[in-house]
């Protein structure tokens, strides 16, 4: 499996490390909704298809992906910073097109 | 001259003679047989005993296909086992011994198994060998019984348990366009492709590029067609970009088109040429691959089809053709198309009689009866072989009459004598790479064969028969269209070869077993018959997956690839159902066999890096004792001679208490945290208040998860306004980044904080004892080291020796104690110096021992009881939670569940017996050596306290607040220690701490 990190292009699946579920949403800090702090700590989406997820770069520049993958073939349609919008750079790598 | 060698033809060099053995007995044969061509020209006609009945097999095919002549190769005492004979290349020594067989190949006594038939069939392991109700041999004591007779019996070859001394190797290629198979299509394509200017890898499993070009006697351009194929592959040879793998297997096709190859590198060869390694794994990243594997040949089911002499009718083209050995001098075939008829023509014209095609279908075309009058065949149109006679050898075979709409025989049998069946079944385009890459094949009636779907998300291209275009030409059309789509190429290749071929059609007739009396063989290798998948059929096993499973169809080393559509056809048959609605099972890799030594290449032994401290040569020097922790090598005690290791950690500890101590520190995980936002990002990952630290002061840190449970623990240090050093513990220190790491990147991208692991980067040494100050005074420089300008947790930044070091005065021995850290360069320089310093203040070295010795007495915590389970109060840390501020873990944190009184909560342990204590034992309130019940928790530290003279403990313990100063008992059955203990807290040494803040 080949993974486009946003910084260091196409890599192989070995350098990288699934960080988990990336439809969870952290409540704000001094939330006081369990529920919510519940599902974020335990819920996980596990469908057969696409799915959100975010990955770490850790055997490279270290920095947190957000991708979709389908977890049935594998196929990779989206990646891009977990960070938020730095699609800038990707598409910067990918040709110049921005 | 061979008895079955003929006199000209064939691909084999004559001039070169070979020997070798099979089961003792000296042959010879010529460069360019296989095993099964040599034995085949030496008249050998038994080359196996079957799986379950034992009964004498014969090659059937001549490819990587075969089920049944698997024999073992030796190479002095290294056995490879179940090897097919078709695919070993003969070479002057070579060893080959057969398998499944006692006390000889020709005279087995488990062939007495075929008596047997009705209690080994389908799912045999579950029936037959299940126990009586009552008795000794009940239920499964029975099987427990018979197993080791069955394994004796049953299986394959034998691993030997030698270690293989051979070596393999790895390798990493790229390619625009990787071509798997070399037959007409593949060489077409890797031609087309290579001359657009792609980088090219051709790979073929054959020693011989060409495929079917070499054996199947057409013509192309006028010439025959292994001359063609031998132009094409000097014209690849000739091009840059193109890389050419004989010998070599595809067997696995990944995500991201990344395929997986083993090439044999050496195994024909006699000796390996210097540096080779025996077989090679490739890895290869192609932009787009033309899959051109071919076909398979099918069997024909019907009674007795397994006997030594019937045999796959293009193998025994391919035997004539190929390496000159003719497998019979009676040859008849048996067929439900027409590429029989081209073989019989083929045969006929290497010298055999062909006495009869017996075609299942009523009306043959006249092109086929053409081809037969040529061949001075007979045909038997409308018939089927019902029959077959002879024991190690094929004498005869029945014929009847037979309505191939109906299925049923009519008429009486007749009998014609032939030393040599051939059989036809139509054939199974070579799907296996498409089906792994994710397509589900489509079954086409006309074909009568799961044919490739349209790729999906891989990128490869089919050609050839692969697709199910059986012919030459057409092979050639597609090869040349997916060489030049694949490589991109717009420009008109060269004209298209004349081919000059037999004709024939390439839908056979929908026939696939011949119902009679006797066992029909559907998997060869595993001895599944046709009876057994219909009786697996009448006892439930209706999906294809089951059938599989239940009966072991095309789970044998061969992995079906003769066998999956006749049982496929056989069940659907059963179920009443067409077959594309029974389906099919997914291809997995492999594709055939592969070494495990060739995965793990040069990757083998012990594989773990080793992770050591800038003084580990010196610890080494100075008798240090080395234990490893994690990656890292940490000395556990210095002894002196004669010591114990208890002595040594005793003394060790002893001594740093009553004088100074001097511990290696630089495992430590160091992280730099830094930029404007550094405290608030500390304030919101550990438990406590960071921003409020002053500028050169270090604080004892908390982290929890998100889910409330501790995670680690360490002390920060603030070292400029924006600029932290965080320790974590040892063991955590990746995971303690990564943590950092995820935050910062995900959850708070807003906080400028920049962390950098610099663990590496610093030598610490921890120097503690009434003596530390003192030691430190003697030899530090530009600083003072005095109460005032370093005070507890305070940071100071000097020289030691005419290095710049930073010391910080904490404490983890309980003692007055300061760790300084030095550049990584100046480790050793540095601590050296606190040595000579020390001299004359009793200063020892201690080692992880004495370290835990000490750290037990104060009752500190480590990843024995952050173990992933406790809260902070379980710890006692709740003074560290800070109420001021939201943290990591401060939501969940108090959960029901999480607070409950009744937690393992940490205490100390004292022995009352004088004895030692054990980590892992058990914390009971009432002790039962014979029946241990009640556990109240666990010992997760113990030691001898030689400052308390008593053997202590750490322990997690229900509720162990409310417990202390009352009494239990230690249960640890497997060690059969049990004995008092008494519960107390768990700050043992010194609880107030004087002697650090002193």
């Amino acid at each position: 499996m080949l993974i486009t990190c946003p910084y260091c292009g196409p890599r192989d699946v070995i350098e990288f490390t699934y960080q988990g579920d990336g439809n969870r949403e952290r409540p704000q800090p001094n939330s006081q909704d369990l529920d919510a702090w519940n599902a974020y700590v335990y819920d996980r989406l596990n469908p057969a298809g696409d799915h959100n997820e975010i990955w770490q770069h850790s055997g490279g520049c270290r920095t947190h992906l957000r991708m979709v993958r389908n977890t049935v073939t594998h196929e990779i349609s989206s990646t891009g910073f977990a960070r938020g919008d730095h699609n800038a750079v990707a598409r910067h790598k990918e040709g110049g097109k921005s | 001259m061979s008895p079955r060698r003929i006199e000209t033809g064939g691909r084999i060099d004559r001039l070169r003679t070979i020997r070798f053995t099979f089961d003792g007995t000296p042959y010879t044969g010529h460069a360019g047989d296989t095993l099964a061509s040599a034995l085949l020209a030496n008249g050998v006609t038994l080359f196996g005993r079957s799986f379950k009945y034992h009964r004498p097999r014969g090659l059937l095919s001549a490819g990587v296909e075969e089920p049944n002549a698997l024999v073992t190769v030796l190479r002095g005492e290294v056995r490879e086992p179940n090897i097919a004979a078709t695919m070993v290349e003969i070479y002057d020594g070579l060893v080959a011994v057969s398998q499944n067989r006692f006390p000889s190949l020709a005279w087995d006594v488990n062939a007495i198994n075929q008596l047997g038939g009705k209690l080994l069939s389908a799912g045999f392991y579950y029936k037959t060998f299940m126990g009586p109700v009552f008795g000794p041999l009940k239920g499964t004591r029975f099987w427990m019984f018979c197993e080791h007779f069955i394994r004796r019996a049953a299986g394959l070859g034998k691993a030997g348990i030698a270690a293989d001394t051979s070596r393999y190797e790895r390798m990493n290629a790229f390619c625009d366009v990787l071509v798997v198979g070399s037959g007409p299509a593949g060489l077409s394509a890797a031609k087309t492709a290579a001359d657009q200017g792609a980088r090219v890898i051709l790979a073929e499993l054959d020693p011989r590029f060409g495929g079917s070009a070499n054996w199947s006697g057409e013509t192309i351009d006028g010439a025959p067609a292994a001359d063609w194929a031998a132009r094409t592959v000097s014209q690849l040879e000739g091009h840059d970009t193109v890389r050419l793998l004989p010998r070599t297997t595809v067997w696995g096709y990944y995500d991201g088109n990344t395929l997986a190859a083993l090439e044999r590198v050496t195994d024909h060869k006699e000796v390996p040429g210097k540096g080779e390694p025996r077989h090679r794994y490739w890895a290869i990243r192609a932009k787009t691959v033309v899959l051109a594997t071919g076909s398979f040949e099918r069997p024909l089911v019907f009674p007795g089809n397994d006997r030594p002499g019937v045999m796959l009718a293009h193998a025994a083209e391919r035997y004539a053709n190929d390496y000159g050995v003719l497998p019979g001098d009676r040859i008849a075939l048996f067929t439900n198309n027409d590429s029989a008829y081209r073989s019989a023509l083929a045969l006929k014209k290497a010298g055999a009689a062909i006495v009869a095609i017996v075609d299942v279908r009523p009306e043959p075309s006249s092109e086929m009866r053409s081809l037969a009058t040529e061949a001075e065949a007979e045909i038997l149109s409308g018939h089927a072989v019902v029959a077959t006679e002879g024991g190690k050898a094929l004498s005869g075979l029945k014929v009847q009459r037979f309505d191939m709409n109906s299925g049923l025989l009519s008429g009486d049998a007749r009998s014609i004598h032939a030393d040599c069946l051939l059989m036809s079944g139509g054939w199974s385009p070579t799907i296996h790479l498409a089906s792994q890459a994710g397509a589900r094949a489509e079954w086409n009636p006309a074909r009568q064969a799961f044919l490739p779907p349209k790729p999906t998300q891989q990128r490869w291209i089919g050609a050839g028969a692969f697709n199910g275009s059986f012919s030459t030409v057409e092979a050639i059309t597609e090869g040349r269209g997916a060489g030049l789509s694949s490589a991109g190429g717009a420009s008109a290749p060269a004209a298209l070869p004349d081919v000059e071929a037999a004709p024939g059609d390439p839908n056979p007739a929908p026939v696939f077993e011949i119902k009679a009396k006797g066992k029909s063989f559907v998997d060869f290798q595993h001895d599944v018959t046709a009876e057994d998948v219909r009786l697996a059929h009448r006892e439930g096993f209706v999906s294809v997956e089951h059938l599989k499973r239940y009966t072991t169809l095309g789970m044998a080393t061969d992995q079906g690839k003769n066998s999956n559509v006749p049982g496929l056809a056989i069940m659907a048959e059963a179920l009443g159902k067409p077959i594309p609605e029974v389906g099919t099972t997914r291809f997995r890799p492999p594709y055939s066999a592969v070494s495990i030594g060739s995965l793990a290449a040069e990757r083998f032994g012990d594989l773990k890096p080793e992770r050591l401290t800038p003084m580990h040569d010196w610890h080494l020097a100075n008798g240090a004792t080395m234990y490893s922790a994690g990656l890292w090598f940490r000395p556990m005690i210095y002894g002196l001679a004669g010591e114990t290791i208890e002595q040594a950690y005793v003394r060790e500890a002893k001594a740093t208490r009553e004088s100074a101590g001097i511990v290696d520190v630089s495992t430590l995980g160091k992280i730099a945290v830094q930029g404007p936002d550094a405290a608030e990002f500390l304030d919101r990952v550990y438990t406590n208040m960071f921003s409020t630290l002053a500028v050169g002061k270090a604080r004892y840190g908390l982290m929890l998860r998100e889910d409330g449970l501790a995670f680690d623990d360490g002390t920060t240090w603030r070292l400029g306004e924006q600029d932290f050093l965080m320790t974590t513990t040892t063991a955590n220190a990746g995971k303690v980044m990564q943590h950092l790491e995820y935050f910062l990147d995900v959850i708070w991208p807003e906080l400028k904080v920049h962390v950098t692991s610099v663990t590496d980067e610093w030598a610490g040494a921890a120097i503690g004892g009434p003596k530390a100050r003192a030691i430190l005074a003697a030899c530090v420089t530009g600083t003072a080291v005095d109460n005032t300008t370093l005070p507890f947790m305070g940071i100071v930044h000097g020289q030691i020796a005419g290095v710049p070091v930073m010391i910080c005065r904490l404490s983890f021995s309980g003692e007055m104690a300061f760790e300084v850290y030095s550049g990584a360069g100046y480790g050793t320089h540095v601590w050296e110096a606190l040595i000579e310093a020390g001299k004359p203040f009793g200063l020892v070295t201690y080692g992880l021992e004495a370290l835990g010795t000490m750290r037990i007495e104060k009752g500190h915590v480590t990843g024995a009881e952050i173990d992933g389970r406790t809260t902070a109060r379980d710890l006692h840390l709740d003074w560290m939670l800070s109420k001021k501020k939201p943290f990591i873990g401060s939501a969940m944190m108090d959960r029901e569940g999480l607070i409950a009184p009744d937690r393992l909560q940490l205490v100390g342990l004292v022995s009352l017996d004088n004895l030692p204590l054990n980590g892992g034992a058990h914390i009971v309130a009432e002790l039962d050596e014979t029946n241990p019940h009640d556990s109240l928790g666990h010992i997760t530290a113990c030691c001898y306290s030689p400052a308390l003279g008593k053997h202590i403990a750490l322990a997690l313990v229900e509720g162990g607040k409310a417990r202390h100063g009352t009494r239990a008992f230690v249960s640890d059955p497997l060690r059969k220690r049990f004995g008092p203990v008494e519960i107390v807290s768990n700050h043992f040494y010194d609880p107030d701490g004087s002697r650090m803040h002193g």
